[in-house]
C-alpha cells in the first residue's frame, strides 16, 4: 500500500519536473517578446517621451483622452473597417468561384492553379513595390491598359485621396485570393466524391451541385475564412507602408501605420504606444465578439 | 435548366480568364522588365516582350550587396527556424500527453498569444533590442521571430503529436523507459512530418518579414532582403528595370522552392490557417 502510494507521487513529482523542463524555452520567449511588451506598452502609453532621452514624463490617462479625441486614429480606424468588409466581400466570393472552378476541372487545369498561386509567393514589401510601379501614372500597367482602350493614360491612383484606398485594397486582393482559392480548393476536395456522384445522379447541375450542396457544407470552413481575414485585415501594415506610407493625407492611413509614425517617425514614443495598446483592445473586442457570434450560431 | 447551366459555366470560364490576367499581368511586368534596358519600357510599351536578354540589371544588382542581404536573410531565418523547431518540439510532448492542473490554461495562454497584433509590441521590443545592445544586428531579429512564430507553431504541433498512438509510449514505459528517454527516441522521430510542415511555413513566414526588420535594424550591412529591396529604391529610383530586376531576385528563392516541390510548399504555406 504505502509502496504504490509513492510510487503514484514520484511518478506525479516527475511528470511535474519534465513538464516543466519541456515549457521553460516556450515561455521563456513568450514572456519576454509577447506578454512583457504588451503590459509595457501599456504602461508607455501613460507617459509623454520621445525615445531617446532617458527621461519619461507621466502623463496619467492624457494620451487616452487625446486618443478618443484624435480624428487621424478614427479614420485610421475607419480605413481598417473598410478593408476587413471589402476583403472578405470581394476575396471569398472571387476565390469561392476560383476554387469551384479548380475542383471540378480536375488535374488539366493544375497550371492555372500554379499561376494563380504565384502572388503569394512574394513578400509584402515586394507586391507593394510592384504595384507602387503598376500604378504608376506614367509609366505604369493601369495607364497603359487606360490608353489601350482609348483613354488619356496618366491614371493616378494612389495620388488620389479618393482612389488610394481602393487602389490599395485592390492589391490586397490580388495578394491574398489565391490564400482563400487555396484554403477553399482543400475543403472542396475533401467533400465525399459519393455525395457529388449521388448528386449529379439525382439530376442536379454542376451549378446546382455548388449551391445546394458544396455551399452549405463548407459554411463553416468559410466561417473560418472570414475570420482569418478579418484579424488579418485589422492588423494590416506592410503592404500599405511601402505603396503610401497612409497618404496622400491621411487617406490610406491604418491604425498600424499610425502608429508607426507616431512612434519612429516623429519620436512620440509615449503616444505610439497609446495608439498600440488602442489597437490591442480594439483587436481583441472584435475578434472575441466574432468568435462568440460565429460560435453561438454553431450551436443554435 | 440546361442553358442555365451553361450560362454559368461560360461566367466560370470568363473568371478564369480575367483571374489568370490579373494574377498574371504584373508578374509579367516584373520579370519581363527586368530583362529591358532603362529606357526599353518607354519606348517600346510596358507589355513588350524584351528585344533580348539584357542581363545587366542583375549584373548589377549582385554587384551590389545583394549576397550580404541574402546571407543576413538566411542566417535569420535558419537559427530563428532552429530556435522554433525545438522549442515547439519540447512544448508540445507535454500538451499533448502529460496531464497536469495548469495544462489547459497554460495551453490557453498559447492560443491568446497566436492572436496578438505585432505592433502592439513593436515600440517595447524596440527599447528592449537597445538596451541589449543589439540594435541594428541582426541578432535582434532572432529573439522576436521566434517568439511571434512559436504560439502558432507549439498549436499545430500538439494537434500532430496528439495523433500518435498513445500505446507507443506506454508500452516503452512499461520496458522501463523514462520521460525523457520516451520524449527523445519516440516522440521526436515519429513528430517528423509534423516538423516538416512547420519548417515549411515558419520559412516563409520569417523570409518575408517585414515589420520587426524594418524597426530593429537601420544601416545597410544589418538589412534582410525585404528590406533591400528600399536600399536599391533609393540608389535607382527612376530606374523600373532595375528596381523589377531586384523584385526578381527576391522573389526566386520562393518561386525555385515552388518549382521544386509545389504541393508541400503550399501545404505549408496553409498550415497557419488554423481556426481562431
Amino acid at each position: 500500500m504505502q509502496a504504490t502510494r509513492s510510487l503514484s507521487e514520484y511518478r506525479k513529482r516527475s511528470t511535474l519536473t519534465a513538464t516543466t523542463v519541456f515549457l521553460l524555452p516556450v515561455f521563456f520567449f513568450i514572456l519576454i517578446f509577447i506578454i512583457y511588451p504588451i503590459i509595457d506598452s501599456f504602461w508607455l502609453s501613460l507617459h509623454e517621451w520621445n525615445g531617446i532621452t532617458s527621461g519619461k514624463a507621466f502623463l496619467g490617462l492624457e494620451n487616452w483622452k487625446t486618443l478618443l479625441g484624435d480624428k487621424i486614429f478614427f479614420k485610421a480606424f475607419l480605413n481598417n473597417m473598410i478593408i476587413v468588409v471589402l476583403s472578405i466581400a470581394i476575396q471569398l466570393p472571387i476565390a469561392m468561384a476560383i476554387a469551384f472552378l479548380l475542383d471540378t476541372g480536375g488535374k488539366k487545369l493544375n497550371f492555372l492553379k500554379m499561376i494563380y498561386f504565384l502572388p503569394m509567393l512574394m513578400s509584402s514589401v515586394a507586391v507593394g513595390f510592384l504595384f507602387k510601379y503598376t500604378y504608376d501614372p506614367q509609366f505604369g500597367l493601369i495607364s497603359a491598359v487606360d490608353t489601350m482602350l482609348g483613354g488619356q493614360g496618366m491614371v493616378d491612383v494612389l495620388g488620389d485621396p479618393h482612389r488610394a484606398i481602393f487602389g490599395v485594397i485592390a492589391v490586397i486582393c490580388w495578394q491574398f485570393i489565391p490564400f482563400y482559392m487555396v484554403y477553399f480548393l482543400a475543403a472542396l476536395s475533401s467533400l465525399p466524391v459519393e455525395i457529388y456522384e449521388a448528386s449529379i445522379i439525382d439530376g442536379a447541375s454542376h451549378s446546382q451541385y455548388f449551391w445546394r450542396v458544396a455551399l452549405p457544407s463548407m459554411k463553416g470552413t468559410i466561417k473560418s475564412a472570414a475570420v482569418l481575414s478579418l484579424v488579418g485585415s485589422l492588423k494590416y501594415f506592410d503592404l500599405i507602408y511601402v505603396m503610401t506610407q497612409g497618404g496622400p493625407d491621411g487617406a490610406t492611413e491604418l491604425m498600424a501605420t499610425y502608429m508607426y509614425k507616431n512612434a519612429f517617425t516623429i519620436g512620440k514614443m509615449g503616444y505610439g504606444a497609446t495608439v498600440a495598446s488602442g489597437m490591442f483592445i480594439i483587436i481583441t473586442v472584435i475578434s472575441l465578439v466574432t468568435l462568440r457570434v460565429i460560435n453561438g450560431k454553431e450551436e443554435a | 435548366m440546361k442553358k442555365k447551366f451553361k450560362v454559368g459555366k461560360i461566367i466560370v470560364a470568363l473568371l478564369a480568364l480575367i483571374w489568370l490576367a490579373i494574377a498574371g499581368a504584373p508578374f509579367y511586368f516584373m520579370v519581363a522588365s527586368a530583362f529591358k534596358e532603362q529606357f526599353e519600357i518607354f519606348t517600346t510599351g510596358v507589355f513588350a516582350i524584351p528585344k533580348g536578354l539584357y542581363l545587366q540589371n542583375f549584373h548589377k544588382v549582385i554587384e551590389g550587396d545583394f549576397y550580404k542581404y541574402l546571407f543576413n536573410s538566411i542566417f535569420v531565418v535558419g537559427v530563428s527556424l532552429v530556435l522554433i523547431l525545438f522549442t515547439s518540439l519540447f512544448a508540445s510532448y507535454p500538451f499533448s500527453r502529460f496531464k497536469f492542473k495548469l495544462n489547459k490554461p497554460l495551453f490557453g495562454i498559447i492560443v491568446a498569444a497566436m492572436a496578438v497584433p505585432i505592433h502592439v509590441t513593436l515600440i517595447p521590443v524596440f527599447q528592449l533590442t537597445q538596451k541589449l545592445n543589439l540594435y541594428d544586428t541582426i541578432f535582434a531579429l532572432i529573439g522576436p521571430y521566434t517568439a511571434f512564430n512559436l504560439p502558432i507553431s507549439v498549436f499545430i504541433l500538439t494537434g500532430f503529436m496528439a495523433q500518435i498512438p498513445k500505446e507507443l509510449e506506454e508500452s516503452a514505459e512499461i520496458d522501463g523507459c523514462g520521460k525523457y528517454r520516451t520524449f527523445f527516441n519516440i516522440i521526436a522521430p515519429l513528430s517528423k512530418p509534423g516538423l516538416a510542415t512547420l519548417a515549411i511555413y515558419n520559412s516563409v513566414n520569417m523570409w518575408n518579414e517585414f515589420s520587426f526588420a524594418l524597426v530593429l535594424t537601420q544601416s545597410q550591412k544589418s538589412r534582410t532582403l525585404p528590406l533591400s529591396i528600399w536600399e536599391y529604391q533609393g540608389q535607382y529610383n527612376a530606374n523600373i528595370p532595375m528596381i523589377m530586376a531586384v523584385l526578381t531576385l527576391c522573389a526566386l528563392p520562393m518561386i525555385l522552392a515552388f518549382a521544386i516541390g509545389q504541393d508541400k510548399l503550399i501545404k505549408g504555406m496553409m498550415a497557419g490557417a488554423v481556426k481562431g
